[in-house]
C-alpha cells in the first residue's frame, strides 16, 4: 500500500520503466492503481533499434505482474520520508 | 485507478507474454471505426474487433497474420498501447526487419 502512495505522489513525472521482457519504457506517469498497473504518456522504447516495434504507440498501459524495474526520478521521492512511513508501517503490523 | 477505458474503440497494439504483438488493421480514411478495443473487465481480460498479428522476423519484413475477433486473459498481457494512426500508416512494415519480442521470464 505504502509504495502505491509513493506512485500516487510521482503522477505526472518521468519514470523508465523495465519489463520482464528485457523492454524498457520512459514514459511520463500518468496513473497507478492497486495492482501496480502503470499507464504511461509520451512513451519511448529505450533501444529503438533493436525494438521497432512501438514505434507507433504513443502512450500505453502496462501490466503491473510484469514490470521488473521502475526508475524513480530521485530528485521526487523524500527516501526519508519513506523510510519514516516504512517503519511506522512494520510497526503497526506487529502490533496487530 | 489506471483503467482501461480511455482504450475503448481506440486502435491499440498488444504485446503478450509469449511476446506476441497483436494489432489492429489501419483503418482508411472515413471508413467505419474497425479494428479496435471493444471492451475489457477488471481482471484486464480485453475484446478485440478484427485483430492482426504481426510476427517479427530478422530475415523478413513484418507479417500480418490475420486473426479476427479476439478475447485475451488479462494474465497474458504484458502492454497494451494506444497507436497512433498517422505514424503506423506511415510505416513501411515489409522493411522493418526486428528481432520478435522475447517472452516474459520471471
Amino acid at each position: 500500500m505504502l509504495i502505491f502512495s509513493v506512485f500516487k505522489t510521482l503522477t505526472d513525472q518521468q519514470v523508465t520503466v523495465e519489463l520482464k521482457n528485457d523492454l524498457s519504457i520512459t514514459g511520463v506517469l500518468k496513473s497507478v492503481d492497486q495492482f501496480l498497473n502503470i499507464r504511461l504518456d509520451n512513451i519511448k522504447v529505450l533501444d529503438e533499434a533493436r525494438h521497432p516495434h512501438m514505434m507507433a504507440v504513443k502512450n500505453c498501459f502496462i501490466r503491473g505482474s510484469v514490470v521488473r524495474y521502475v526508475q524513480l526520478p530521485s530528485e521526487h521521492v523524500d527516501t526519508q520520508l519513506l523510510e519514516d512511513a516504512t517503519r511506522r508501517e512494520s510497526l503497526a503490523a506487529v502490533k496487530r | 485507478m489506471s483503467s482501461l477505458q480511455g482504450y475503448v474503440d481506440r486502435r491499440v497494439l498488444l504485446i503478450l507474454q509469449d511476446g506476441r504483438v497483436i494489432v489492429f488493421p489501419a483503418s482508411k480514411p472515413n471508413a467505419n471505426p474497425q479494428g479496435v478495443m471493444v471492451g475489457f473487465d477488471q481482471k484486464s481480460n480485453v475484446v478485440l474487433s478484427d485483430s492482426k498479428e504481426r510476427i517479427y522476423s530478422i530475415d523478413a519484413g513484418v507479417e500480418e497474420a490475420p486473426l479476427g475477433l479476439y478475447l485475451v486473459k488479462g494474465d497474458m498481457i504484458v502492454l497494451i498501447g494506444e497507436l497512433d494512426d498517422a505514424v503506423d500508416q506511415a510505416v513501411d512494415l515489409g522493411t522493418i526487419h526486428a528481432e520478435p519480442i522475447p517472452p516474459i521470464r520471471y
